[in-house]
C-alpha cells in the first residue's frame, strides 16, 4: 500500500512539475517582452534574455507614447477601439438576426444557402482580396474606416454558425407559446430568442474583438494615412527595422497593445473556452 | 451542424410558408446580400482578372490563359513560393496538433489547477496573430536575441547568428511562431476527450489493455470526427499565413520563407500586377479545394462514425 501511494505522489509532482516547466517555456516570449520593455536600451542588448529588468522604469512607456511623425499611440489607440467597436457591434447584431432566420426559421432554399455560408468559412481571403479593394476604391473608401467597418454589418458566419448551435439548445415550446400569444417572428426573435443567447453573442463579441484588434492586413490595404492607422498598423511601422533605434519604446508599445487583450481574456475566460469547445472557432 | 430536416419535420402540418419564406429571408437578408456583394461578386470578378493584364490605373486588357501559363512554365518564384508554404503547412500543422492532442491528455482529468494551466497555454493562441508577437518574435531569435542569449551564456554558442536572417533556419522560426499556438485546437481536443465514456477505458483496462493500447484503440478512434475538423481548419488557415512573414522576414533570406499570400500580396499591392495576382489567388483556392476535398475523401477509411462502427 505504501508504495502505491508512494508512486502516486510521485507522478502527481512529474505531472505537475512537466507542466511547469513547459509552461514557462511557452510563456517565455511574453514575459520576456514585458521584462523587456521595462529595460534600458543598453539593457535590453546586455541581459537579452532575462526575465527581471533592473529596474521598472516608465521611460521607454512615455518615450513611445509620443509615437512617430507627430501623432501619439494615443491616436492609434482611439482609431482601434473605434474600428472594433463598430465592427463588433455590427458582427454582433447582423450574426444574430441571421442565425434566427437559419436556425428557427423554415423558408425555400434554406439548405442551399446554409451550405453557401458553411463553404465561406473554408474560402481562401486572398480570393476577395484584390476585387473588394477595387470595389472599395472605386467607392472612394480608401482611407476612410468604411472597408474595415461596413462589411461587418452583413453577417459573420462563425457567429452565426455559433448562435445557431446555442439557439438549438433552447426548447421550441418557447416559441410555440409566444407565437400563440400573438407573437410574429420578429417578435419571437427579439423578446424570446435574444435575452437566452446573451452568452453566444458575448463569445461571438470577444472573438470579434480580437481579431479585430489584431487585423493588420485589412488597415494595411485601406489606410494610408498615418493619423488613420489603428494600434496593429502604427506598430508594425513603428517598429520597421529600418526604422527603429528606440528597442525600449517600441517594446514598450508592443506591450501596451497587448493589454486590452489580456484583460478581455482574463475577465472572459468562461466564454472563450466554451466558444472554441463548441464551434471550433480559430483563437 | 444544425439539423434543418427536424426542424422541417417538426414544423409540419403549420402552413403559413408563405410568410415563412418571407421572414426567414428578412431574416437572413444581411448575410444574404453581404455574401453576394462582398464574396460572389468579388471571386467571379476575380476570376475575370485572372484572364487579363491590369494594372488598376488602365482598364483590364484580355489575355486569356497568359497569366497562368506564366505562373507555372517561367515564374521561379510562384514555385518557390508553392514549396515554402507546403513546406510550412506541413510541418507546422501536424505539429500544432501533435502537441495540441498531448497537452488536452494532460488537462483531462479534473486536477487542481488544471483551468490555470489551460489559461496559461491557451494565452499564446489569443496574442500570437498580432503584430505585437511578430515584432517579439523578431526580436527573439535575431542576431542579438534573447536565444543567443541563452545560448552564448550556457556556452554553447561561440558566434552570433540571427535565426531569422539564417536561410536554413528562417522557416523554423515561423514553424515554430505557429506551433506555440496549439490552443484552439487543444480546447477542442479537450472538449472532445471529455466525451468519451469512462465506461470505454474501465472495460478496456479489466481486460488489461495498458495506456498505450487504450490510447491507440479508443482515444484515437473516438477523437478522428474532431482531428478531421481540426485538420481542415488548421490547413486552411496554414495556407493562408501572412503576417508572420510579412513582419518578421519580409519572405527572405533568399525568398526562403515567402509565403503564398505573401507573393500574391507582392504581386497585388507592389508590382501592381492585379490581374497576375487573381490568378494567383484562383490557383490557392484551387489548391486549397484539393486539398480540403482529398481530407474529407479519405476521411471515410478514417474517420470513426459510432452509427457504422459498431
Amino acid at each position: 500500500m505504501g508504495l502505491r501511494k508512494e508512486k502516486r505522489i510521485f507522478t502527481t509532482i512529474a505531472y505537475h512539475g512537466f507542466i511547469w516547466i513547459f509552461g514557462f517555456f511557452m510563456m517565455y516570449p511574453v514575459l520576456w517582452l514585458i521584462a523587456s520593455s521595462f529595460k534600458d536600451e543598453a539593457e535590453i542588448f546586455q541581459k537579452s534574455y532575462s526575465l527581471i529588468p533592473s529596474s521598472l522604469k516608465f521611460d521607454n512607456y512615455m518615450q513611445g507614447w509620443k509615437g512617430f511623425g507627430g501623432i501619439s499611440f494615443g491616436t492609434f489607440f482611439k482609431n482601434s477601439f473605434v474600428i472594433v467597436i463598430l465592427s463588433t457591434i455590427g458582427q454582433v447584431a447582423s450574426s444574430a438576426l441571421v442565425a434566427y432566420g437559419f436556425a428557427r426559421i423554415k423558408f425555400v432554399g434554406q439548405r442551399v444557402l446554409f451550405a453557401c455560408m458553411i463553404i465561406t468559412m473554408l474560402l481562401p481571403s486572398q480570393v476577395l482580396m484584390i476585387p473588394q479593394y477595387i470595389l472599395f476604391s472605386r467607392l472612394g473608401w480608401v482611407n476612410s474606416f468604411r472597408p474595415l467597418v461596413v462589411p461587418s454589418y452583413f453577417g459573420y458566419p462563425f457567429f452565426i454558425f455559433l448562435m445557431m448551435q446555442f439557439m438549438e439548445g433552447i426548447p421550441r415550446e418557447l416559441d410555440e407559446a409566444a407565437r400563440i400569444d400573438g407573437c410574429n417572428q420578429w417578435g419571437i426573435f427579439f423578446r424570446i430568442l435574444l435575452p437566452l443567447i446573451r452568452p453566444a453573442m458575448i463569445t461571438s463579441a470577444i472573438f470579434s474583438f480580437y481579431w479585430k484588434w489584431q487585423d493588420f492586413f485589412g488597415p494595411l490595404l485601406y489606410l494610408k494615412k498615418p493619423n488613420l492607422y489603428p494600434v496593429s498598423l502604427a506598430l508594425k511601422m513603428f517598429s520597421d527595422p529600418a526604422a527603429v533605434t528606440d528597442w525600449g519604446a517600441m517594446f514598450a508599445m508592443s506591450t501596451l497593445s497587448l493589454v486590452p487583450v489580456f484583460i478581455i481574456f482574463v475577465m472572459c475566460q468562461k466564454y472563450i473556452v466554451e466558444g472554441i469547445s463548441t464551434t471550433g472557432l480559430k483563437g | 451542424m444544425v439539423n434543418i430536416q427536424t426542424v422541417k419535420d417538426k414544423r409540419k402540418g403549420i402552413n403559413k410558408s408563405g410568410y415563412n419564406n418571407l421572414a426567414g429571408y428578412a431574416f437572413i437578408s444581411p448575410w444574404l446580400i453581404g455574401f453576394i456583394i462582398f464574396t460572389v461578386f468579388p471571386m467571379l470578378l476575380a476570376l475575370y482578372f485572372s484572364f487579363t493584364e491590369y494594372d488598376v490605373l488602365s482598364t483590364p486588357k484580355w489575355i486569356g490563359l497568359e497569366n497562368y501559363r506564366n505562373m507555372f512554365t517561367s515564374d521561379d518564384r510562384f514555385r518557390t513560393a508553392l514549396s515554402v508554404t507546403f513546406q510550412y503547412v506541413f510541418t507546422a500543422i501536424p505539429l500544432r496538433l501533435i502537441f495540441a492532442l498531448f497537452i488536452a491528455m494532460l488537462f483531462v482529468k479534473n486536477r487542481k489547477l488544471v483551468p490555470l494551466y489551460r489559461t496559461i497555454y491557451y494565452l499564446p493562441s489569443i496574442i500570437g496573430g498580432s503584430v505585437a508577437v511578430a515584432v517579439m518574435w523578431r526580436q527573439l531569435f535575431g542576431a542579438d536575441g534573447a536565444l543567443n542569449g541563452v545560448l552564448s551564456a550556457l556556452g554553447l554558442l561561440d558566434k552570433q547568428i540571427s535565426w531569422i536572417g539564417n536561410p536554413d533556419t528562417s522557416l523554423w522560426t515561423l514553424i515554430l511562431l505557429a506551433v506555440w499556438q496549439f490552443g484552439s485546437p487543444m480546447l477542442i481536443f479537450l472538449a472532445g476527450l471529455k466525451q468519451i465514456p469512462s465506461s470505454y477505458y474501465e472495460s478496456a483496462s479489466i481486460d488489461g489493455a495498458n495506456g498505450i493500447q487504450q490510447f491507440v484503440k479508443i482515444t484515437l478512434p473516438m477523437l478522428t470526427p474532431i482531428i478531421l475538423f481540426n485538420l481542415v481548419m488548421q490547413v486552411i488557415s496554414g495556407f493562408m499565413a501572412f503576417t508572420e512573414s510579412y513582419i518578421i522576414t519580409q519572405g527572405g533570406p533568399f525568398d526562403r520563407t515567402l509565403f503564398y499570400a505573401l507573393y500574391l500580396f507582392q504581386q497585388g499591392f507592389q508590382f501592381y500586377n492585379m490581374g497576375y495576382a487573381c490568378a494567383l489567388a484562383w490557383v490557392l483556392l484551387l489548391i486549397m479545394g484539393v486539398f480540403t476535398a482529398i481530407i474529407f475523401k479519405t476521411s471515410n477509411y478514417w474517420v470513426y462514425s459510432e452509427s457504422k462502427g459498431e
